[in-house]
């Protein structure tokens, strides 16, 4: 078998896992569970320096920008306007290029505000950044997204932080089956077998964040996420078998006693 | 005196600041974070560069986790 790589842009990654980085207990269990799920990219915040408490731990003295890909989000942006600001602040902190845009419409909901992420794609791909755009799964605006030049396409599951799992496989398929660059199911999983699901239905990779931080045992879920979306790679690229209506017998008949 | 507003606070500064003196005033590590002054922001090879002025806006932001 040929090996199986993952790649966004020119970069190679060796996890098709990413995790967030938000709703830990703290920054120590944030960096165990992180090292538990093997990801070698991470979700990031940008937010106001603490001006007046000087000894708040930081979150690059837990996770070290060098050793991990830093994926700055624009998570609480509303518009293009806010998100663009956002990401070129990030991009000035540490010269990454590759960023996650999510520009949120309704916060109830948490979904996309698509008329303004495809705003903010346009302008982010000009200027050079390779966006990851969260998005809705509407397989038209998904392509759309490729088209405006996004290095990767991350249609909800379900809603931010709800854990519902999958919601809509068929438009996932849809998606995928048309998109040329990687498809990564971003929000709403909620447990490993959702992964492993995201995975077998040939998405390129999974975002994870509240399934890991939220489960009674992070660590321990981080590791199960690990697996769950190797195995579900292994199964999409070995193929699974058709279904039968009847059963079909496992045991030769002949020879029988 | 120079009368700003950092991360949303008001603040009285009494001396003459740099933006790098005023991030060693906030003991902020100037590799770890980004600046924007008036929503420009200032490249890191500039902060000594550039005084701070009254009624000036500065935002000094950094990574958190988020997902």
């Amino acid at each position: 078998m040929k090996k199986d790589i993952f790649k966004i842009g020119s970069e190679f990654f060796k996890s098709r896992l990413i995790v967030g980085t938000g709703k830990y207990k703290n920054f120590k269990e944030t960096a165990q569970a992180v090292k538990a799920s093997g990801a070698s990219m991470v979700t990031v915040a940008v937010r106001r320096v603490n001006i007046l408490d000087k000894k708040k731990p930081l979150l690059t003295n837990f996770l070290n920008p060098k050793l991990i890909k830093y994926l700055p989000n624009t998570a609480g942006c509303y518009s293009a306007d806010e998100s663009l600001r956002t990401l070129r602040l990030a991009r000035e902190m540490g010269g990454w290029k590759m960023v996650k845009l999510e520009v949120l419409g309704d916060k109830k909901t948490l979904f996309p505000d698509m008329i303004e992420t495809l705003k903010a794609t346009k302008v982010l791909v000009k200027e050079g950044f390779k966006v990851l755009v969260y998005c809705s799964d509407d397989p038209l605006l998904a392509k759309e997204l490729e088209y405006l030049g996004a290095s990767a396409v991350m249609p909800l599951a379900s809603p931010i932080g709800s854990g519902q799992g999958i919601q809509n496989k068929i438009n996932l398929s849809i998606i995928i089956k048309n998109a040329k660059i990687p498809i990564i199911v971003d929000a709403g999983i909620g447990t490993a077998s959702d992964a492993t699901i995201a995975m077998e239905l040939g998405c390129d990779g999974v975002l994870i964040n509240s399934a890991i931080a939220k489960a009674k045992n992070p660590i321990l879920m981080a590791e199960s996420f690990k697996n769950a979306v190797i195995s579900g790679r292994q199964s999409f690229v070995a193929g699974r078998m058709q279904k039968l209506f009847y059963a079909d017998a496992s045991s030769p008949s002949k020879g029988l006693i | 005196m120079a009368k700003i507003q950092l991360n949303g606070r008001k603040i009285k500064l009494n001396n003459k600041y740099s933006i790098a003196t005023l991030l060693k005033k906030y003991k902020i590590d100037s590799k770890k974070v980004a600046v924007e002054l008036n929503r420009k922001i200032i490249n890191q090879s500039k902060y000594k560069l550039i005084y701070i002025k009254d009624n000036d806006k500065i935002e000094i932001v950094h990574f958190i986790g988020g997902g």
